[in-house]
């Protein structure tokens, strides 16, 4: 991962660009002045959506986030046109927000720890949440690599994520190479164990067995989708708007599905049993009958 | 020698300070809650374990690492969420990322339903447990997730002691906060030393540097640059106190938090010009 990032060149995924130039139709204006962050509005199903991908940029002021990372222009921007779809609603219209997720990780470097890159993506979390909570349906498209804080902050506050069905599709905490050395094995030990251990494969099939995707499109060339691709990628997209406007505006429906319930079952016993503890609790308030209990 | 009152009372005030720092997990908490009102939640005798660290041979804890209770601040009902710093590195795995997710959400609850109730997180924590890696990483999304839902009701206080820090996917949570509290001792970066040495090579930095480290990523510097709104000693007392007052500051006269500040920060970096 990281001689691939470093390289500024040819080894850099093309996916997001693909599927940003492919949905937006290529043609329409991109809103954004960075040339790493792309934005722009196009037909999504009757509607206009607004459109957001990260994409790579061998020219990019920052060295290391000149390979589709998200770095700290790339986080304020993608708050600042998150932020300014929710603005633009006040005719009431809340717009879909369509996330192409082909993040290979957030920057890591000197600079961007002094400036604030955990705050730069916190911002951009902070803007998807919000316009999900102000009712404008988030969809999180994964049509490359979703990795670790660039995922946070691209993607994971979507209430619906839906992801291409490819190799080159993954979702994990941190780079392989990375993981290895940290927790001193090797890369081959980690595939094995992501082979026995859902949550520390890379994978794409691997991820929907945990329950956190609304859907797993398969068969679908991911790096030059033809016009058939293009039409059933787009019906994705549009069921996955309806069914987030049908739901809640949390995440509440990544513990629902029957992956969920069978591989977060930890997850949904903890809520469980602290939602019956919770009351009880509530008893130690100072100066009441549970007092006597401390 | 000088026996001028106000030496001596800085003095004993010295003496009498009890580390925040030393403190576990459990101990932070109650030294944080007003005394009598510790009610823990999922504690160690109701077993939740980790189901994935078994599966790699490492022995799970009890409750996982981290330790949530309800009780008051200056009568003022209160969640703390607490992370120990001892266990697996304050990593979060699935029962420990659900735990606090969990408890925020409950909290988001009440206060949806005009019961409002101040929730406190005391970080130390290098990010997800790469053996649960996925699970804990969608935990704190939906960490990030309650705090941004919970921070249009309640002030959301954070607290970065030290001596782990705050790293990974829960410096975005820090960075989340209403208030954040740091100490110099503090730590809040999104990737390790050791990682960005990893990823981008020791002459971009050397982890092995603890001076350079601080000088980056410490508490002291963090809130000289506007990324922590108070910096403490370590201090149990001026801590607490702290917390409270963050959870009685009026919110109308609150400023926005820096997570929401867009243009502010966009600004700030355009100013640094071409490769700052």
């Amino acid at each position: 991962m990281s001689v691939e990032s470093m390289s500024g060149g040819s080894g850099l995924s093309r996916r997001g660009r693909i599927w940003f130039d492919a949905l937006t139709g290529g043609a329409a204006a991109n809103l954004s002045s960075l040339k790493s962050v792309c934005v722009a509005d196009a037909a999504l199903g009757g509607e206009t959506a607004r459109f957001i991908a990260v994409v790579p940029d061998a020219q990019n002021r920052f060295p290391r986030a000149r390979g589709g990372e998200v770095g700290l222009d790339e986080g304020w921007a993608l708050a600042r046109h998150v932020r300014a779809t929710i603005a633009d609603a006040n005719d009431g219209a809340r717009r879909p927000i369509i996330a192409i997720v082909d993040v290979s990780s957030q920057a890591y470097g000197r600079r961007e720890e002094l400036l604030g890159i955990h705050l730069a993506c916190a911002a951009a979390a902070d803007a998807y949440a919000s316009a999900r909570l102000a009712g404008h349906p988030v969809i999180a498209l994964l049509v490359g690599k979703a990795m670790s804080g660039a995922f946070l902050a691209h993607g994971y506050q979507a209430n619906r994520i839906i992801a291409l069905d490819s190799p080159e599709v993954m979702v994990q905490a941190m780079g392989k190479q990375a993981a290895a050395r940290v927790t001193r094995s090797s890369v081959e030990e980690m595939e094995k164990l992501g082979e026995r251990i859902a949550p520390v494969a890379y994978d794409i099939r691997s991820y929907a067995s945990l329950g956190l995707l609304h859907k797993l499109i398969e068969g679908i060339d991911a790096d030059a989708p033809g016009r058939i691709d293009l039409d059933r990628v787009r019906a994705e997209l549009v069921y996955a708007v309806a069914d987030a406007r049908a739901g809640a505006a949390d995440l509440a429906c990544r513990l629902t599905s029957p992956a969920a319930r069978k591989t977060r079952a930890a997850s949904i016993e903890v809520r469980r049993r602290l939602a019956e503890q919770w009351r009880s609790a509530e008893q130690g308030r100072a100066g009441e009958p549970g007092d006597v209990r401390s | 020698m000088n026996t001028d009152a106000a030496a001596q009372a800085g003095y004993r005030r010295f003496l009498e300070r009890r580390s925040f720092i030393e403190m576990n997990a459990r101990e932070r908490v109650r030294a944080v809650l007003d005394p009598g009102t510790y009610r823990e939640m999922l504690g160690p005798f109701d077993r939740i374990k980790s189901p994935w660290l078994p599966l790699q041979g490492i022995v799970a804890q009890a409750d996982d690492g981290v330790v949530l209770a309800r009780g008051t601040l200056q009568a003022k009902p209160a969640l703390i969420a607490a992370i120990e710093s001892a266990y697996q590195g304050g990593s979060m795995g699935e029962v420990s990322g659900a735990k606090i997710a969990g408890a925020l959400e409950l909290a988001l609850e009440d206060c949806e339903q005009g019961r409002l109730i101040f929730p406190v997180l005391l970080f130390e924590t290098g990010g997800v447990r790469l053996q649960e890696a996925n699970l804990g990483l969608a935990a704190i999304a939906e960490i990030h997730a309650a705090i941004i839902a919970l921070r249009r009701y309640v002030p959301v206080v954070g607290v970065i002691a030290g001596m782990v820090g705050c790293f990974g996917g829960m410096s975005l949570a820090a960075a989340l906060c209403t208030h954040l509290i740091v100490t110099p001792q503090a730590r809040l970066g999104m990737n390790g030393p050791e990682v960005i040495e990893q990823e981008a090579g020791i002459e971009e930095l050397d982890a092995a540097d603890r001076g350079l480290i601080w000088s980056l990523i410490g508490g002291e510097r963090r809130y000289a640059e506007g990324f922590a709104d108070d910096l403490l000693e370590d201090d149990a007392d001026a801590i607490a106190a702290a917390i409270r007052k963050a959870v009685s500051a009026d919110p109308a006269s609150a400023a926005k938090p820096r997570s929401m500040q867009v243009e502010r920060y966009v600004e700030m970096l355009r100013k640094l010009g071409p490769t700052p």
